[in-house]
């Protein structure tokens, strides 16, 4: 096949001495930014376009492209070791990978974490390289009413999976909602719930919630218990990583479930957060270890971690081929190939064979590359649990204020997160569950925004939600989600006494 | 870490380089913040980093460029930023149309006249597209569909509420006298694919924005909104360049907006600093990439500075509050 | 240090509960009144601003109340936490509002290492060769990392100034 061909020719552009070292030099800066919260991805990627200004655009955009894989493996290491995701996809690795660095398994969380970001990413490299044009034109499907429904379909595959008591996960829902609601409302471009006040004219960002609700709540949480030293147990020696890997076959339904979740809700504009959160929702539903789903099940971080890289990597497939990005930092990407003088769209694949396949070939490379650094450094990053407590505290406290400040430059900022880590543990402490409250600030806004655009598109009519076969299967696949517990309740009382497992 | 010795010692030997030409004594001593008021990946964000680039690459300031983005309320973040640095001269901000649209949509307490205007860097077009799989050649295809179709079906879209996009489409209703539904986007790359899925009916997007999709045949240009045709005239599509699209106002639509891209910095600056920015401003335009960057997006290179540049400011101003009062954009009604 | 007095007394969880539901209740009411500034109603394209935060400051208000009840009716006796445990929160809690206040006046950098030095030496005891070695480390590693090579700006105070960095 002439694919097959022109990726070859890609390896050998990707593989060119200069690229290489260009390669592992994004990886680990990627993985610093990653690491570091308020850096992101996105931001990450825009601080060090400039930087990459001076070199031939393959080699730049392979710089790029690696310090966004690196990024994405980084993110995940803060999430598993201090519960503090640096990224909207991060949350629901938390949700297992945190709990299970408590019991001491830091190593296999994040060593399941990596690996799955690698099989989620190859998946969809392997799908980019196949059916790049075919999905292209699938995307173009996605309009306002079609992201809507896949919003929809995320929450509904999200709630009625807690266990807290449903009016308080309720509450903690709609505050999420009202909270992603404050600042401008991009529909009628006028400022909502601001009151006035100056600092909260860009609302409240997701970042300093997360900091705040997750990692600083958490800090105090364990200042209950006082300073006592416990992080002794975390195992730190490679062996760890040959000892998950033996146990990670086992979960290849979960994996391949979650790629193409991952590669739907990516080449669709929704991205790599609805990825994440549908994916754990869907693992929690249909696995026979779902109650132990939230108290360090390693399927808990497999699930979100594969679909959120799926998702991220599928996100560039839109991006070359339409231009549109399907993520933030696909965004900065756009805007580096263009300065570079690359014009993303349908002619960029005839055009400029040499770029994409090149950037292909470096995304199976990087991706190969990106976890060797990564899982190499397991125990280096294990054995940062093993720091006492009264040292690594303030330490990541004062991280947290620098992440918290640097999403919008502001000090305002960094009080509120303190607000939000009190807030965090009050409501930890009461039983209010908290994943909700953060996919509500996260899609929140994006959900209302869809919505209203589509009703502004049908003049107020809710018919559009079911106008095309595309936007009612989403619908319906929503609603069947959101009634699952009910239905499956239905059919094991139909069965008698036999319990439905998947 | 420098010590202030060694601070003020560089400082005398950068005047005593400089010395020998006229009185543009001052420098930056630290970073520069460049403020976005516009989210990463933007035409205001691309122009900056474009910029950050080249100062980078061609070595034209001796200490770094920092680009930080400021969205928050349309902008409203970063413009407020800058207005409470007063004499913070290591702050310049770069701005779009929302530098007029902001304040009078949302009441923010906020005019140009609080910054110091440095420079204009250049005018960003905007031009009127169709899909290209529908039958309209030109404006006046389009315009009586417009008219033929149920009042409010014909979907146009745009970046933003009340500002630059749905401004141009109420003048173009007013122009035609028709009406169309105005769907608000999050970015102008978003508006041109939805374009090219059907979603909407057509678009006022910026030529950087639609190139891609125009080169792959799937969008097609109707007119520019400006007065005169653009200036770059190498093949996209068809044969066509930027030069051959007519004029919105030669095909009827009496209409003409181009949004600044211009550079301000905080306030109460002195003459020798703006002098400073200026300066650095015309290297940074001599540069073949700059050049590049302009033909890609194929903007108005217009380069205005001092009391020219404010009154070019100053009459826009006027401009957009009688477009946005008719238009019933303005805050608190 | 309290953790073995287990008669200790502490306020009680269902008082905390009922109050955490105020709290929201009284939260759910601002946004109710914020969106009626916005505009509630349905407009002729769709809903307006404030029409999707007054129905969810609505939810709010509402279900606060049941977990108000709730919290009363069948919450448990149980404490909230002891006021020792409490202590040991608070001695996070004020010495970080402190630092995040300061930010603003002194800067990061400065705020940063009496922070970590006031949390090792007094919360964690270390010898001081310790406290100094990670207090001043970790601002200079903040410089480098992100002023230097990643050209983050952090908030500045006049000891930076002074130092002209």
């Amino acid at each position: 096949m002439e694919e097959i061909v022109n990726l070859f020719h890609g390896f050998a552009v990707a593989l060119q001495p200069f690229n290489i070292m260009v390669m592992l030099l994004g990886i680990v800066l990627g993985v610093i930014i990653g690491v570091l919260p308020g850096l992101g991805g996105a931001n990450g990627v825009a601080i060090l376009l400039p930087l990459t200004f001076s070199m031939p655009p393959t080699s730049a955009i392979i710089m790029l492209s690696c310090i966004y894989w690196g990024a994405l493996f980084g993110g995940a290491i803060t999430s598993i070791l201090f519960n503090i995701p640096g990224e909207p996809w991060s949350v629901a690795t938390t949700f297992d990978g945190y709990p299970m660095a408590q019991q001491g398994k830091a190593g296999e969380a994040l060593t399941a974490a990596f690996t799955s970001s690698f099989v989620g990413a190859l998946f969809a490299v392997i799908m980019i390289t196949l059916v790049a044009p075919l999905v292209a034109s699938f995307a173009l499907q996605f309009g306002p009413a079609e992201k809507f429904a896949v919003y929809f379909l995320a929450f509904c595959s999200f709630v009625g999976l807690s266990k807290e008591p449903p009016f308080k996960t309720i509450a903690a829902m709609m505050m999420g909602f009202a909270l992603a609601a404050v600042g401008l409302d991009s529909i009628t471009g006028q400022l909502r719930l601001t009151f006035g006040f100056t600092h909260l004219l860009n609302g409240f960002d997701f970042l300093i919630a997360v900091i705040g609700l997750f990692g600083i709540g958490e800090i105090l949480l364990t200042m209950e218990e006082g300073l006592a030293f416990k992080g002794g147990k975390a195992k730190i020696d490679l062996k760890v990583v040959l000892q998950t890997w033996k146990n990670l076959p086992k979960y290849w339904l979960t994996m391949l479930r979650s790629c193409f979740i991952g590669c739907w809700m990516g080449i669709t504009p929704a991205g790599a957060t609805p990825a994440s959160f549908m994916s754990y929702g869907i693992a929690k539903r249909v696995s026979k270890n779902g109650n132990n789903f939230g108290k360090g099940e390693i399927e808990g971080v497999i699930a979100p971690e594969t679909a959120a890289h799926a998702a991220g990597t599928a996100a560039l497939l839109p991006m070359l081929s339409l231009g549109v990005p399907g993520s933030p930092t696909a965004a900065v990407l756009l805007g580096g190939l263009l300065i570079w003088g690359l014009q993303p769209g349908p002619m960029l694949f005839v055009e400029q064979k040499e770029f994409v396949w090149g950037l292909i070939a470096s995304m199976y490379l990087g991706n190969l590359f990106g976890l060797i650094v990564v899982l190499t450094c397991v125990p280096i990053f294990a054995a940062i649990l093993r720091v006492p407590f009264s040292i690594i505290a303030p330490l990541i406290l004062v991280l947290c204020a620098i992440g918290a400040y640097s999403v919008h430059s502001s000090t305002f900022d960094v009080m509120m997160m303190l607000v939000f880590g009190v807030v965090g543990y009050l409501l930890k402490k009461c039983n209010y569950p908290l994943a909700p409250l953060v996919l509500a600030i996260v899609l929140g806004d994006k959900a209302e925004e869809a919505f209203r655009q589509s009703l502004l598109g049908s003049q107020g009519s809710l018919g559009i939600f079911f106008s095309n076969p595309l936007v009612s299967t989403i619908m319906v696949l929503g609603l069947i989600a959101l009634f699952w517990s009910a239905i499956q309740e239905g059919i094991t009382r139909l069965r008698g006494t036999r319990t439905a497992a998947a | 870490m420098k010590s202030s010795v060694l601070r003020i010692a560089l400082a005398t030997v950068a005047v005593l380089c400089t010395g020998g030409m006229a009185s543009a004594a001052w420098e930056p001593v630290r970073p520069v913040e460049f403020i976005v008021p516009a989210g990463t990946g933007g035409g205001a964000d691309q122009m900056a980093r474009t910029i950050q680039g080249i100062v980078t690459k061609h070595n034209l300031m001796k200490q770094p460029l920092v680009v930080i983005n400021k969205s928050g309320g349309a902008g409203g973040e970063g413009f407020l930023d800058v207005k409470s640095s007063v004499n913070n001269p290591h702050k310049i901000i770069i701005t779009l149309s929302n530098l007029f649209t902001t304040p009078l949509a949302t009441g923010i307490p906020f005019n140009w006249k609080d910054l110091t205007p440095v420079a204009m860097l250049a005018l960003d077009e905007f031009v009127l597209w169709v899909n290209a799989d529908k039958p309209y050649k030109n404006v006046k295809d389009y315009i009586d569909a417009v008219k033929k179709a149920p009042p409010g079906s014909i979907k146009m879209g745009g970046t933003g509420s009340k500002q630059e996009d749905q401004i141009i489409t109420v003048a173009v209703e007013k122009a035609s006298s028709t009406k169309f539904t105005y769907i608000p986007y999050k970015g102008g790359g978003e508006v041109a694919v939805q374009l090219v899925g059907n979603h909407i009916d057509s678009s006022v997007n910026n030529p950087i924005e639609a190139v891609a999709q125009w080169r792959g045949g799937k969008l097609r240009p109707l007119c520019v909104f400006d007065g005169k045709q653009m200036a770059y005239g190498d093949p996209i599509a068809d044969g066509k360049g930027w030069k051959d699209i007519p004029t919105c106002k030669s095909q009827g639509l009496d209409m003409e907006y181009l949004m600044l891209r211009g550079v301000f910095m905080s306030p109460k600056a002195t003459k020798d600093q703006v002098d400073y920015y200026i300066e650095l401003f015309k290297k940074v335009r001599a540069t073949p990439e700059w050049q590049d960057f302009m033909k890609s997006g194929a903007f108005n290179t217009t380069f205005l500075t001092g009391a020219d540049y404010a009154k070019w400011v100053e009459v826009e101003e006027k401009r957009h509050e009688v477009l946005m009062k008719e238009a019933g954009f303005l805050a608190g009604n | 240090m309290t953790t073995n007095s287990s008669s200790a007394a502490g306020p009680k969880h269902r008082v905390v509960e009922a109050g955490i539901a105020v709290l929201i209740a009284l939260f759910g009411v601002i946004v109710i009144i914020g969106s009626v500034k916005a505009g509630i109603n349905w407009g002729a394209e769709g809903p307006r601003a404030g029409f999707f935060p007054f129905y969810i400051g609505i939810f709010i208000v509402v279900s606060s109340a049941i977990n108000f009840w709730h919290g009363l009716r069948d919450g448990d006796d149980g404490l909230f936490a002891e006021w020792g445990q409490l202590r040991q929160v608070m001695s996070v809690v004020i010495p970080t509002a402190i630092y995040v206040g300061s930010m603003p006046f002194t800067g990061l950098y400065l705020a940063s290492l009496i922070f970590i030095g006031y949390f090792m030496r007094w919360l964690g005891k270390y010898r001081w060769v310790t406290v100094l070695g990670v207090a001043f480390g970790m601002p200079i590693i903040t410089y480098f990392i992100f002023e230097r090579y990643f050209m983050v700006p952090l908030p500045k105070g006049p000891i930076e100034d002074w130092l002209g960095i």
